[in-house]
């Protein structure tokens, strides 16, 4: 299909949009920011006894320390007195909590990946697996995870197991139903032809396992990778939060909303959703080079 | 023995026999048995409304070194009756006996090379790795594996394209390395199913001269099924008809009066036309016996 101009690829012409949509989503938020604060600051200049005019209380709504909605220039400043203001490894410096979630979160990512990729195999493989596991693998993903998370900590932790691990069991046990589901259906993505092929040949299981299924599957794999990363980390957050943890973004979530630090909890939100986008990116430069290696035809050649 | 041993620790029981007897080692069947011997083969299967009869007493025995050619309308099971040699299928009535063993054991001692209707290279494997798929399952050291398909890359006119990917090859030059692929580790069948119906006329009549050299230069026994007369008879020494369903043989037609050497020119003379006649015949039989 033709393409009109250069403006369609080139990064200068993709720039565009981009910058125009964080703009405008910042507008939204400053809006959002003095529309939820307006009653608030109204409220607070007038019992300081100063007459609450329009341009006073739209003032008031960018700046109140407890706001309703946080400003974005407010969260920013508590993102970068938090990262590079106080030394790292200190309970106040995010990058501490950033990193106690991140180890977590991994740790569970590889356990669900892992556990996600064996069962698909097992399913594919064998009938009566798919028949006697597939409604209880689809039955543990309707229990809320936050009725769990609870039970399995404290389960684990008089066990004697604390620390990372149980965070990391309820990041696996959400990330590994994605990558079953991708998985199932990435080892059945060949065709007849592509396995009667192998039939011809007389190839046993584990060779078109590897040499047929397994390379065909890898495109499914990387999607259900990215939705499991990010599932990862939203587990090992919610984990963080009814268990008291001390350190982690949960922690600082929940230690904001227990002093009423809006803006400490829209820190540790923006942090938790720009750690989860760099995982996601980490996840496509991965299925990039793999593409890359296994010869896959560009997107972009096909026009 | 040695490469069936390194063999031995990454294939399952089920191919024990195949492991023992490699295509390579293997001792020609001896020429006066046939390759193909069928008799009151049938094959019914069940679809949503009814029984559906693909196959029925179909009676056929193919010599060693022949190329016989199977044409009929689609549906008429020809591809069925190929994909039953290749144990792709199982006949659910009378008698297949491939290269003097079941249609299975042939299969599990690796005894044909199928060539499909489309190419079904896989698409992260390059050209060379796709021809050498079958000698990596069989256990071929990396060395040989290397030579042979170097050779049958040669063979098929693909040099140069060893390092490509399929997505850069076109279509006919796709079939070719399928073709090169099915021939590579040497088996004396050769299964082909519409091997060239996706293709242009020229490429197609380019790839029919090739294929009947390739065929005259090895002395393979080649199953050939197509709907296309003038293909069927200038590669064939017999052309079977079949009629639509249920699949069975109409006619058998000799064409080894047009010789082994056949320049592409042959379809022009009578000897040639008149043999393509005979299957347009049996084919409008087939129908009137299906109205």
């Amino acid at each position: 299909m033709p393409m009109t101009p250069k403006a369609a690829v080139s990064p200068r012409g993709r720039a565009r949009p981009v910058t125009g949509v964080v703009l405008a989503l910042l507008a939204a938020w400053y809006l959002a920011a003095l529309l939820g604060n307006w009653n608030g600051a109204a409220d607070a200049l007038a019992r300081a006894g100063a007459t609450p005019d329009a341009a006073r209380i739209a003032a008031a709504t960018m700046a109140q320390e407890r706001p309703v909605v946080p400003a974005p220039h407010q969260v920013f400043s508590e993102l970068s007195r938090s990262i590079v203001g106080v030394p790292l490894g200190s309970k106040r410096n995010l990058l501490t909590h950033a990193w106690v979630t991140l180890s977590a979160t991994l740790t569970g990512f590889a356990i669900g990946a892992l556990l996600g990729i064996a069962l698909a195999i097992a399913i594919v493989h064998l009938r009566s697996v798919e028949a006697s596991l597939m409604p209880w693998i689809v039955a543990s993903q309707t229990v809320p995870i936050l009725a769990v998370a609870p039970i399995i900590i404290v389960a684990l932790g008089a066990a004697g197991v604390t620390g990372l691990l149980p965070k990391a069991v309820i990041a696996a046990y959400l990330c590994f139903f994605p990558v079953t589901v991708g998985m199932v259906k990435g080892l059945n993505a060949p065709d007849r032809l592509q396995r009667d092929l192998m039939r011809t040949y007389s190839a046993s299981r584990p060779q078109v396992l590897t040499r047929l299924r397994w390379p065909a599957a890898l495109p499914y794999l990387f999607a259900s990778l990215k939705i499991a990363v990010a599932a990862s980390l939203v587990g090992t957050i919610v984990a963080e939060l009814p268990t008291g943890a001390q350190a982690g973004l949960g922690a600082r979530l929940l230690a904001g909303s227990y002093y009423g630090q809006t803006v400490q909890i829209w820190a540790a939100l923006i942090a938790a959703s720009v750690l989860s986008a760099l995982l996601v990116q980490a996840i496509g430069l991965a299925e990039a080079a793999t593409a890359r290696a296994l010869g896959t035809q560009p997107a972009g050649s096909a026009r | 023995m040695s490469r069936a041993g390194a063999l031995a620790l990454k294939e399952p029981p089920e191919n024990g026999p195949a492991e023992t007897e490699r295509p390579a080692a293997r001792a020609a069947p001896s020429s006066a048995a046939p390759v193909v011997a069928a008799r009151g083969l049938s094959l019914t299967y069940a679809a949503a409304d009814g029984p559906v009869r693909a196959l029925a007493d179909v009676d056929l025995t193919v010599a060693p070194g022949e190329f016989v050619s199977f044409i009929g309308p689609s549906g008429c099971g020809k591809t069925t009756l190929l994909r039953c040699v290749a144990d792709l299928e199982q006949p659910t009535g009378g008698e297949l006996v491939v290269n003097g063993v079941s249609a299975e054991a042939a299969r599990l001692r690796r005894d044909y090379g199928f060539v499909f209707q489309a190419p079904a290279l896989y698409p992260w494997r390059t050209i060379a790795r796709n021809v050498g798929l079958p000698l990596e399952i069989f256990g071929v050291p990396r060395a040989e594996r290397r030579e042979r398909v170097a050779r049958y890359l040669d063979l098929v006119q693909l040099d140069g394209f060893a390092k490509k990917y399929p997505w850069q090859l076109s279509g006919g030059m796709q079939q070719r390395a399928s073709i090169a692929r099915a021939l590579c580790f040497d088996p004396k069948l050769l299964l082909m199913d519409e091997p060239f119906g996706a293709l242009d006329e020229i490429v197609r009549d380019h790839l029919n001269a090739q294929l009947l050299t390739l065929w005259r230069k090895t002395a393979k026994t080649i199953l050939f099924v197509t709907h296309s007369i003038p293909e069927a008879v200038y590669l064939s020494t017999r052309v079977v008809v079949m009629s639509p369903r249920p699949g069975r043989i109409i006619d058998i037609v000799d064409c080894t009066a047009l010789g082994r050497e056949r320049p592409l020119e042959i379809r022009e003379t009578p000897e040639f036309l008149r043999l393509g006649q005979r299957v347009r015949e049996g084919l409008r039989a087939g129908h009137a016996y299906d109205a």
